[in-house]
């Protein structure tokens, strides 16, 4: 497996809010026997998970995710946990208050449900890239580097409140019948891409999407983008073109596919057609959660991190993005690079096509200079520029 | 040119004083739609100052009538003939409440030259009931009064206001009513029910028998109010159209279902004393009405736009030939008692369905925002008035319901087709003659003959 499958759910025709463009995906009919529903946890929204072997992952955390696949087998065990299948006339479903949190993903003992923090398996699986540092110990490398490896590792991501004009724009946003995702866009960008398996969860979760993170990017082109024109339909009606009531039906729909066509091959290709590196991290019944990252490949295409729920079909049962800044894409490259050369600096720059200054500089400047060993370094560049 | 330029002014200036209220919407701001509202008044004060005062004439809302009033008060300079008889006559029809507003406004701005005073004057004067304005708009009285140096109708209700210990008792009942409700529960019921009700919190009386003993004290719009709280049996004769619909929109939906025939009827009579003599002459007529989540308003304006739409089903239900009227609502829905604001706003395939019925009259009732498709309907209305009926057999009409700030107008679907501001659904037979001249084929001399033609009808009325 090496796509996202997007299979089921169709493009409905956009909605723009400033520089905002949400296009609502529609499944025909829900994905049987999985129901995600939102946790709030109490506190102002920062919690610390407990990873065991005494480290503690404390993080912003607005809500988490509750995965039930209990199923329509109404057997005692998810009943006695109140299942959210069949009708939800009882008002809200009831929410656990957790102070502390445990584990990124977890399943609590007996549940037929996993719980999981939105965005952070992917963030997570960002982060610690290589984490484990220099394989091979090469003197140019720090001996914090060799012992501790990439450790701390910081990326900064804005709140979606703090993305000018996200707030409004999906407050106004008119839900479709049978919503199960939206693709956002800001300055036409595609930011991130959130999908669930039941329009009741959809509409529940859609308010979530401001409280997610967004990456640095979004923030600026939402800061400095001009509003986003909409696709209004055109209907030709040039000579021969429409003589009754019925052509012009049949020229009104032909433009709600070509909408569908265009959105699917021209907005959202880059994440679609784009063969990520999954990594299944929990499997639940038919259902498989994986996280999954980009090529890192510096060809100018978008580049999105994320964690996915798919069937037994492979087709996209949940799946919610993190769009990688240009910066963080080129950290990831560079650090492939290097892995790819056992970490020998000399030989990356020459892969590369470049000079042992030049990737010194580059690794400065995605931040993780403070790994090589300063002395090092600069004997063996003066030794170039005189060699 | 410049006429027509004129012309399309005139009537983007109608419409925003049709629909705007300086209220949240659902899509802006109250401060972005004050502002877009000031800016729209002072343009057409400045450029067209007749107009601007013969717009009082027109079925514009209470808000605007109030801006304007104020917007010729202070600018008396400029003044034209009959202007003082158009303010006093629309100052007639307005609320006290509204009317008190605007004169504390007045005050605020310091405008007071002698028309001011005179006018103010004036309606004080005629004032049917002056005790029962002084205890019920006591603050907006004295500042009216002090504001002219006007002297109160009588010594006694000038006493009350404004030196309230000189006397011991009063004579005229409901002002020692008010005397004796500060310490006696009884008299609380003798007094209007706005001031009451802050006498029955001082005493503790509950809220249940309170709403009981005071409702012959209470206007028909207070007594729809408490209607729910009190659980007293409604007459709905004298309830207009758009009232009635937000009422019914606001009951939970199994309370409509069990009410069913009795809200069906008191729609269906509002619309019928609504249509008066047009009732039934509209022949065939197709409706494409709006119940998207945009529809839901804000939280000031709560489902208004929702309410006007159903308001529109049943007053066109009432104008169209027995059996000839189609209902279209954007969410498919067939059922107008159960509507509610949810999903997207497919106008263009809404409008396909209901021209394919061939109506004689299509009426579109949407705030504009046509999103699933964007801009269909604007290109199938076009492409049916180009293509497919260039005779004009059939007249579409766009009723909106929602003044776009930024637009300085109510948002329109396309070009060609006429667009009028609504605010409540029984304007819709005027609003409708009015929408013609929004095609931008009628000159601004014709549109001129119009409202004089409106004015000469209010001051008729008013005088009368």
């Amino acid at each position: 497996m090496t796509r996202i499958d997007l299979g089921g759910l169709d493009a409905r025709p956009a909605q723009v809010w400033g520089g905002v463009r949400l296009v609502p995906l529609v499944r025909s009919e829900p994905v049987a026997g999985l129901r995600l529903r939102r946790e709030v946890y109490e506190g102002a929204g920062t919690a610390s998970v407990e990873l065991g072997d005494r480290t503690a992952y404390t993080s912003y955390v607005p809500h988490g995710f509750v995965a039930d696949w209990s199923g329509s087998r109404q057997d005692g065990e998810s009943a006695a946990y109140g299942t959210l299948l069949g009708d939800r006339t009882d008002g809200p479903p009831p929410c656990v208050p957790v102070r502390r949190v445990h584990r990124p993903a977890k399943r609590r003992r007996g549940e037929r449900r996993l719980r999981f923090l939105p965005l952070h398996l992917a963030l997570e699986g960002y982060l610690a890239l290589h984490f484990g540092g220099p394989s091979v110990v090469w003197d140019d490398w720090s001996r914090e580097a060799v012992r501790r490896g990439l450790s701390p590792r910081a990326e900064a991501a804005y709140a979606g409140w703090d993305v000018p004009g996200l707030g409004e724009a999906l407050r106004v946003f008119e839900l479709h019948p049978g919503q199960c995702g939206t693709l956002l866009y800001v300055a036409d960008a595609l930011a991130a891409a959130f999908v669930v398996p039941h329009p009741e969860d959809y509409r529940v979760l859609h308010p979530t999407l401001v409280e997610d993170l967004y990456g640095e990017l979004v923030h600026q082109y939402a800061h400095y983008g001009a509003p986003v024109p909409e696709f209004t339909a055109r209907i030709r009606d040039g000579a021969g073109g429409v003589r009754t009531l019925t052509d012009l039906r049949a020229a009104a729909l032909g433009q709600e596919r070509a909408w569908a066509a265009a959105h699917d091959g021209l907005m959202a290709r880059d994440l679609l057609e784009t063969s990520y590196s999954f990594e299944r991290v929990y499997r639940a019944g038919e259902f498989d959660l994986y996280r999954f990252l980009p090529p890192f490949r510096r060809d100018g295409r978008e580049q999105h991190i994320g964690e996915l729920i798919t069937d037994h079909k492979g087709r996209a049962a949940y799946l919610k993005t993190f769009r990688l800044s240009e910066k963080q894409v080129r950290k990831g490259y560079l650090l492939h690079r290097l892995a790819d050369h056992d970490w020998h600096l000399g030989r990356t720059a020459e892969a590369l096509g470049t000079t042992y200054p030049e990737l010194v500089r580059r690794i400065g400047a995605a931040g993780l200079g403070g790994l090589l060993d300063a002395h090092v370094v600069a004997r063996k560049a003066k030794g170039a520029r005189e060699g | 040119m410049s006429e027509l330029v004129a012309a399309e002014d005139v009537l983007l200036f109608v419409n925003a004083a049709v629909t705007a209220t300086g209220q949240r919407e659902f899509r802006s701001s109250a401060g972005e739609q004050r502002l877009s509202l000031a800016f729209l008044h002072a343009y057409v004060r400045v450029n067209y100052r007749q107009v601007y005062a013969a717009s009082l004439a027109l079925d514009i809302n209470d808000h605007n009538a109030a801006l304007i009033v104020e917007h010729l008060l202070r600018t008396p300079a400029e003044a034209g003939p009959g202007e003082g008889r158009l303010i006093a006559a629309r100052l007639a029809l307005l609320p006290p409440q509204r009317v008190y507003r605007l004169f504390r406004a007045l005050r605020a701005a310091k405008v007071n030259n002698r028309r001011t005073r005179a006018i103010v004057r004036e309606w004080i004067a005629a004032r049917p009931d002056p005790a029962l304005d002084a205890v019920k708009y006591r603050p907006g009285v004295k500042t009216a009064l002090r504001h002219v140096h006007g002297p109160a109708a009588d010594p006694e209700t000038g006493d009350f206001l404004f030196a309230p210990r000189r006397r011991v008792r009063y004579g005229s009942p409901l002002l020692d009513a008010y005397r004796r409700a500060h310490y006696e529960q009884a008299a609380l019921y003798e007094l209007p029910f706005t001031v009451a009700e802050g006498f029955a919190a001082k005493h503790g009386v509950p809220r249940a028998l309170f709403l009981e003993r005071i409702a012959p004290r209470m206007t028909r719009f207070e007594r729809l109010r408490t209607e729910r709280t009190a659980g007293n049996t409604k007459d709905w004769s004298a309830v207009p159209l758009t009232r009635l619909a937000v009422y019914v929109l606001s009951l939970p939906f199994a309370e409509r279902v069990a009410r069913r025939g009795e809200l069906t009827g008191a729609l269906r009579a509002a619309a019928r004393r609504a249509a008066g003599p047009h009732a039934g002459s509209w022949g065939r007529v197709a409706a494409v009405l709006d119940d998207s989540f945009s529809s839901s308003g804000s939280a000031v304006k709560r489902r208004r736009p929702l309410a006007v739409a159903l308001g529109c089903h049943f007053l066109l239900e009432a104008l169209a030939a027995p059996g000839a009227y189609t209902p279209l609502w954007t969410s498919g829905g067939d059922d107008p008692l159960l509507v509610r604001p949810y999903g997207p706003t497919p106008l263009g395939l809404r409008v396909l369905d209901a021209l394919e019925t061939g109506p004689e009259r299509l009426v579109i009732v949407s705030d504009g925002w046509d999103n699933a498709p964007p801009g269909l309907a604007g290109e199938v209305l076009r492409v049916w008035r180009t293509r497919l009926d260039p005779e004009r057999r059939t007249s579409v009409v766009h009723l909106n319901p929602v003044y776009d700030a930024g637009g300085f107008d109510v948002r329109r679907l396309a070009p060609g087709v006429p667009t009028a501001g609504v605010r409540d659904a029984e304007d819709l037979p005027a609003l409708v003659e009015i929408a013609q001249f929004a095609e931008g084929r009628t000159g601004f001399g014709e549109l001129r003959d119009y409202l004089d033609r409106r004015v000469e009808a209010f001051l008729k009325g008013a005088g009368g």
